[in-house]
Order: structure tokens, then C-alpha cells, then sequence
């Protein structure tokens, strides 16, 4: 072979203008309230907390810190409303205000995806083609379920839990917030949401969208703040369930402090998600499919492909490959239309990305990081590939939720599910092959709630989502996501 | 501490590289071929598809747009294939060629004009000497089906007549049939009687269907000796789509880092927009990068695509829209 030494032919060398997105879309107030009984109203401590731009590290609005007593009166209002008017309306009345939501979400998209992208640090492009959109159609597909729970295969006319208090994270906030609340109101249950310190904007959006839909006051009601309102949540003796997802950490906590109690919990919780990558996989697909699956909203996805395996074979190709294409991925700007890898989404979770990479480097690990510039102000992390990683490595066990991607390699079919099931969690892993029949193997052996074949973070409303093991338990999202909701 | 190498990825990472000297792999029988481009990875489809979905989505505005718009015009191959070409339409389209928009000479000619062989030498009357090249479509275009004999005298009239370039077709239904010999040899014979003229292999992708063989076919076609490889003739119902340009891109890219030889890409049929050709541009500067960025690499087969280009171009600058009728219909 003849030496390969020269970049010939440099990639992305037209260079695109910025094409930002305008904020002012986001008609963001300067102070937003807690939403209790279908109003909003101040935190009855009148404590308030700043939530940021982690691009810029701006401030976006400061939110209402809701009190233990502000809990109570939602969880109040929650049960008022379950008690007079949800859970005795009919099914066909449900599922016409979840259409109206659905539809609100499509009107107000663009505003939606502009505040998610100021709150969170996400990409615009993902936002707007993604989080939002997938949003309104878990409203519309639970709209569908509403009138029809009696042919759900749960028997005859299964019946709502009653308040369910629902716990969401912050890397996909709207996302998540439809995910919670779309089957439980389907379902016929009442809610208290509780959105993520650092993204409780659209939360809030979606209120004013409530408010819009007319949705009877108390049916849903979002309470702001730190920790502390999500344990009051979790304390409050008349929820009748618990829904978190977050990490493992307080998801064992929470699941400690329900035992004994009457609530019912559905935990869907970290990942260490394994990509399997085969010899006969289709190459460029799968480069984009690794890719996606943990640069997609700069790896804060629990169900990330933070594993990757590949096989001995082909790993130099794919890694060589793999390398350029991380070297490609636009870094910046989060509203510019082009970029690929927004913001971290806290000063905090960043320092745990530092703290775990560097931890990778001294085990030995090699590391290949983007030489993308990175903005001066802001959270920010180069897109980071570990090449020789072997299974004891930190790297390899921990969930790092950043865009950092652990490699590692594997000879025989055996040696990849054994490698991929050596983790702690449980949530989703991704075969890459073209042979149908490996691909099916290889499934069958994993211990993953969502199995992906060469492809990886697909989401729709109509495929159950949710972990095995540390990774949680219940499902989201398809007929499967009624049965969190319904006392079966 | 860290002992391990901590490293920034750097140029040698990035972007396409190939070997200084070029060593295309010769063919010497239908089986090694066949095995060669069994070898190959497979494409899915719904991956390509998604890929090529999300770079449409880049937004390509202000000084970048009058770039890509002007590179656009550049690497048009302005086409007339129709039964009723007339000496007079051609002579029309090569000087709308040399000069797209009369009133402004900062407007870049095309590539090329592409006609039927039989126009060639008044296409060649007309233009001279000027840069525009003349490509003829031979080789019983646009189906293929005539006997190799009658192809290669097609091929050599055209390229007497003046032709700088030939777009020929495979025989779609060997390929499909897995007569791969046939359809390399073919190549090699076209290329052979193409003397000094660029040979642009028309893939007809639209007929081969799956995106396997559109890359098993863009390697045959390289391999036999292409310079360029074409999407389609433009004469059936499915011509260019933004996956089939990629997975060709993907060919040529992966063509150029095995063999040091660069093939350029012909996408044609249908192309009739400038947001469609800035699309096209796109994928072309992220999957093969700078060394594709040139009409030597990259054309469009196209006939009402430049006029969109040159109305877009004017809006660029004057920052509204003029009347249709401001540009020539040919």
C-alpha cells in the first residue's frame, strides 16, 4: 500500500455563515411562577432561583422555588381535580384536550424549540426537528388511547392510579415532560410535575398551553425548584405514584423512601448503552449511527452508545473512520442552524465529563479529542473518542452523560454480548450488522430494554422505552406506557 | 498521572486522503470482479436516507450562498436532449453557456453544454475554442441498447465531431442480470474509443433501484475507467435523489483513498432549484470535501436549474426577486 500521509481533500471546507435562529422567538418573561390549580402563581416563600444559558451562562429568567407547602397545595389541587372532574369525565372528553395540546405544541414549535435550546444548550436542529415534534405526537398518540383503555389488554375498564407526581430530567425537558404526562392524563390520572432545576422553561410553556387548551385547572400542575421539591413530591403521603427519570443514584433513593408506602414507582434511570458493531455492518451508516448515538444532544441521553464494540477485524478502519467524522461534527453555537454539538448543561455536569475523562486518560486509555474551537464562555466539551479501552476501565463502567465515547474491541459473537452485558445497567444497545440472523442473536442475549439493529436513538411514541436492572423499570411510551398509569 | 498520549485529532485525521501515486486494481476476470464487489459494504437504506434527510436541513445563507450559488453555475452541464433539438437551440444554449446572464459578466460560464452527438459539431461551430466543453450523451443513449459495435461508433463520431466529453450509459440489464463482465468490458471499450475525452459513466440509478448496487455499480464503473460517474439520463421516472448522490460520493471517496484515483460525480434528472443544487452541494462538501468542490468533480445535468441559479444569484444582491422573464428560456 502506498502511504497515506496527506489530508487531500479537506472536509467541510465551505464554509457555511452562521445561520442563528432568532431568540427573541422564545418571548421569554423575566421572572415565570409555579402553575397550581391552573393558575400561576408565586412560591409562598417568594424564593426564586436563576436558570441560565449554559451556551452563554446569561441569564434566561429567574423561577419560582416552590416550598414544601407549595407541594402540598398542588398535590391538593392534583387530587380536587382527580376527585371532581378527571377521573369521571369520559375517555372521548381526554383524549380531545390531549388533540388540543398536541396541536398547541405544533402551533407554538417554534417558540418551544428556540426556549428548549436557550435553557438546555441543545442544538436548534435537534430541538426543532426532534424534541418538540416528538412531544406533540406523544399527546397525540395518548390522545388516541383515551376512549379506547378498555381494548388496552388490561380488562375491562382499568382503572387511574389517582395523582401521579412525576419527577423529569434535564436533558430532554419537554420531551420528557410529554413522555410523563401524556399517558398518565390519558390514563385518566391527575399530575404534579416537577421539571429539572436547570430547564424548567418549556415546562412552563407547556402550562401557558394548558391554560390555552382549557384544561380543567389542577389536572396538571408544575411546581419549579431544586431537590428538595422533587423529595417532597416523593414524601407527600396522598401521591398515589411516583414516575422519575434521572440518574440511578436518586433513583435508589427514591425507590428507598416509596418502599413501605402505598405509591406505586416506574424508575427509568442511567445507561452504559452498548453499540455492537459487526464486520459486515454497513459502514457509513453505521459511522453516522455510533455518531448519533453519542454526540446526539452531546451524550446527555440515557440510553446513549457511550460502549462502543467492534469488532477486532475492521476496528482500525472504524476507528480511523469514526475519528474523522468526530472532526467533522460542528461545535458551537446551539442556535446557529448547523451545529451538530451544543452546550453541557451545567457547570456541574461538566466538571463530572472532566473528572471522568481525565480519569480515562490515566487508566491508560488513548484519547482522540475534536480540535474544534470552543466558544470562551458557556459549558463546554470537545467531542472525545477512547480508543483502548479495556472493560475495567472507569470509562467503560461509568455512565459519563457527555460526548465521550468509550472503544473497545471483541473477536466472537460470544465475547460481544458478554461485554455488552457486563455493565450494571440495562437500558439499550445497538447491533450493526447485515446479516439478519446475527442481529437476531445477538438481541435475544442482551440484557437491554431497548435493542436497536443498525440503527440508534430512534425514538415514537408507539415503542415502549425502559431499562432492566440499574437502569430502572416500567415502560414509556406505547400500549405499554398505559399500564405505569393504571391500576392493573 | 497520566502517561497515556493524549491526542488532538489533527489534520492527518481529517478529511479524505489518498495515495500520491494512483494504482486503480486492474481487472483481469468476471470472477475477481464479481468477488471485488461482493467485497463491498452493504448501504441501508433507511440510514442513507436519514443521513442524506439531515443535510438537507443545513442552512446555507448570505456570503456562503453567493459562493455556492456561483459554484453551482460553474459546474452545470447545460442540457438539451430532446427529439426536436434544432441547430439553432443548441447554438442558443452554448451562448447562454459561455455567458448565463448577458447583463453581467461577474457571472461564471458553465461547465458544459451536453447534446446529442449528432449536434456536436454545431455546438463546436459555435463555441470554438472557449472553454465551455461540449459533452455528447452516445453509447444508444438513453437505453443502452444497441450493439457494442454501434456504441463504439457513436462514441468515436461524437469525439470527431469535437465532443471534450462522453456521457454513456451502462447496459442496465446486464448488470441486473449479473453479467458484470459485460458491463465492465463495455466501459473499457467506450474509454478506449473516448481517446482524449472525459468519459462520464450514466449509472441509470433509477433502474438498478437498491442503493447496494448503486454502489456496486459506481465501483464497476471506476474501475473500468470512468472519470466521472452519473446518477441518470434524466429519461426515467426516477432520476437523482439526494441518498443515491450519497452513496456515490461515499464511492468515489472511498475510490480515491484505496486507489489515489479521483472520480468525479454527474448528478442529473430533475435538478431544478438552487436550494435542490446547494443541497447537492452540501453533501458534496461532507462527504468528499475540497477536491470535489470543482466543476472538474462535481457537475449538475441540468437544463432550467441555471436560470433558478442566476434569479437566486440576483436576488442575493439586489435582495428581491426579478420576473422569470428576465433570463433567456434556452
Amino acid at each position: 500500500m502506498t502511504e497515506h500521509h496527506l489530508a487531500n481533500s479537506h472536509l467541510g471546507s465551505l464554509e457555511y455563515d452562521p445561520a442563528p435562529e432568532s431568540a427573541a422567538i422564545a418571548h421569554l418573561q423575566s421572572s415565570y411562577g409555579l402553575f397550581v390549580d391552573g393558575v400561576f402563581t408565586d412560591a409562598s416563600q417568594h424564593e426564586q432561583f436563576v436558570t441560565l444559558n449554559p451556551a452563554t451562562e446569561a441569564t434566561l429568567a429567574t423561577v419560582a422555588q416552590a416550598s414544601v407547602a407549595d407541594v402540598d397545595r398542588a398535590v391538593a389541587a392534583a387530587r380536587r381535580a382527580y376527585d371532581t372532574v378527571w377521573s369521571t369525565t369520559t375517555g372521548a372528553q381526554r383524549s380531545k384536550y390531549l388533540f388540543r395540546i398536541a396541536r398547541l405544541i405544533q402551533e407554538r414549535a417554534r417558540e418551544l424549540a428556540v426556549v428548549e435550546t436557550l435553557d438546555n444548550g441543545k442544538p436548534i436542529r435537534e430541538s426543532r426537528d426532534i424534541d418538540i415534534p416528538l412531544a406533540a405526537a406523544h399527546f397525540f398518540y395518548y390522545a388516541g388511547w383515551a376512549d379506547k383503555l378498555d381494548h388496552a389488554g388490561f380488562g375491562a375498564s382499568p382503572q387511574p392510579l389517582g395523582v401521579a407526581g412525576q419527577i423529569i430530567p434535564w436533558n430532554f425537558p419537554l420531551l420528557m415532560a410529554a413522555w410523563k404526562l401524556a399517558p398518565a392524563l390519558a390514563a385518566g390520572n391527575t399530575c404534579v410535575l416537577k421539571p429539572a432545576e436547570t430547564t424548567p422553561l418549556t415546562a412552563l410553556i407547556l402550562a401557558e398551553i394548558f391554560q390555552q387548551a382549557e384544561l380543567p385547572p389542577g389536572v396538571v400542575n408544575i411546581v419549579t425548584g431544586d431537590g428538595s421539591v422533587g423529595a417532597a413530591l416523593v414524601d407527600h403521603p396522598d401521591v398515589d405514584k411516583i414516575a422519575f427519570t434521572g440518574s440511578t443514584d436518586v433513583g435508589r433513593l427514591i425507590q428507598q423512601r416509596v418502599a413501605s408506602s402505598r405509591k406505586r414507582l416506574t424508575l427509568e434511570l442511567g445507561g452504559k448503552g452498548a453499540n455492537i458493531v459487526f464486520e459486515d455492518a454497513p459502514i457509513d451508516e453505521m459511522i453516522e449511527g455510533i455518531i448519533d448515538g453519542i454526540f446526539f444532544n452531546q451524550g446527555h441521553v440515557c440510553c446513549a452508545g457511550s460502549r462502543l464494540l467492534v469488532q477486532e477485524s475492521v476496528a482500525d478502519e472504524v476507528l480511523r473512520r469514526l475519528i474523522r467524522r468526530v472532526e467533522q461534527l460542528r461545535v458551537g453555537d446551539p442556535m446557529d442552524k448547523n451545529t451538530d454539538v451544543g452546550a453541557i448543561n451545567s457547570a456541574a455536569q461538566l466538571a463530572r465529563i472532566e473528572e471522568l475523562t481525565s480519569i480515562g486518560e490515566s487508566e491508560g486509555a488513548t484519547r482522540y479529542t475534536s480540535s474544534c474551537a470552543l466558544p470562551d464562555k458557556g459549558y463546554w466539551f470537545a467531542p472525545t473518542v477512547f480508543a483502548d479501552v479495556s472493560q475495567s476501565h472507569r470509562i467503560a463502567r461509568e455512565e459519563i452523560f457527555g460526548p465521550v465515547l468509550s472503544v473497545l474491541t471483541f473477536r466472537t459473537p460470544e465475547e460481544a454480548v458478554a461485554k455488552a452485558n457486563n455493565t450494571k445497567y440495562g437500558l439499550a444497545c445497538g447491533v450493526w450488522s447485515e446479516k439478519g440472523s446475527r442481529a437476531l442473536w445477538v438481541a435475544e442475549r442482551l440484557r437491554a430494554g431497548v435493542i436497536w439493529a443498525n440503527t440508534y436513538n430512534r425514538f415514537d411514541p408507539t415503542s415502549p422505552f425502559g431499562g432492566v436492572r440499574e437502569s430502572g423499570f416500567g415502560r414509556e411510551g406505547g400500549r405499554h406506557g398505559l399500564e405505569a398509569y393504571l391500576d392493573v | 498521572m497520566s502517561t497515556a498520549p493524549l491526542r488532538l485529532v489533527t489534520e492527518q485525521d481529517h478529511g479524505v486522503r489518498f495515495p500520491e501515486i494512483s494504482r486503480v486494481p486492474a481487472v483481469e476476470s468476471e470472477t475477481q470482479l464479481r468477488g471485488l464487489l461482493a467485497s463491498l459494504s452493504g448501504v441501508d437504506a433507511v440510514g442513507a436516507e436519514a443521513r442524506a434527510a439531515k443535510l438537507a436541513t443545513r442552512s446555507i445563507k448570505k456570503s456562503t450562498k453567493l459562493a455556492a450559488i456561483d459554484l453551482a453555475i460553474s459546474m452545470v452541464d447545460l442540457t438539451t436532449l430532446e427529439g426536436a433539438d434544432t441547430p439553432g437551440r443548441v447554438g442558443s444554449l452554448c451562448a447562454k453557456a459561455l455567458r448565463p446572464d448577458p447583463r453581467d459578466a461577474s457571472v461564471p460560464a458553465v461547465a458544459a453544454v451536453c447534446v446529442y452527438p449528432d449536434l456536436v459539431a454545431h455546438a463546436r461551430s459555435v463555441l470554438g475554442g472557449a472553454s465551455v466543453a461540449i459533452a455528447a450523451v452516445a453509447t444508444a443513449f438513453p437505453s443502452g441498447r444497441a450493439s457494442l459495435n454501434v456504441k463504439l461508433l457513436d462514441v468515436r463520431e461524437a469525439v470527431a465531431a469535437g465532443a471534450d466529453e462522453i456521457d454513456m450509459v451502462i447496459d442496465r440489464g446486464a448488470f441486473l442480470s449479473g453479467r458484470l463482465g459485460q458491463v465492465f468490458d463495455e466501459i473499457v471499450a467506450v474509454k478506449e474509443s473516448c481517446g482524449r475525452a472525459h468519459l462520464k459513466v450514466i449509472l441509470e440509478t433509477g433502474e438498478l433501484v437498491t442503493y447496494d448496487n448503486v454502489r456496486r455499480a459506481s465501483w464497476l464503473a471506476m474501475l473500468g475507467g470512468a472519470d466521472f460517474i452519473k446518477t441518470s439520463t434524466g429519461k426515467v421516472p426516477v432520476a437523482a435523489t439526494t441518498p443515491v448522490a450519497l452513496v456515490m460520493l461515499e464511492a468515489v471517496r472511498d475510490f480515491a483513498e484505496s486507489t489515489g484515483h479521483l472520480v468525479g460525480v454527474k448528478v442529473a434528472g430533475g435538478i431544478r432549484t438552487s436550494k435542490d443544487a446547494i443541497r447537492y452541494l452540501v453533501l458534496v462538501n461532507e462527504t468528499v470535501g475540497s477536491s470535489w468542490l470543482t466543476p472538474d468533480r462535481f457537475r449538475f445535468g441540468a437544463s432550467s436549474l441555471l436560470n433558478d441559479l442566476l434569479m437566486q444569484r440576483l436576488k442575493q444582491h439586489r435582495g428581491a426577486y426579478v420576473r422569470p422573464d428576465e433570463f433567456s428560456g434556452d
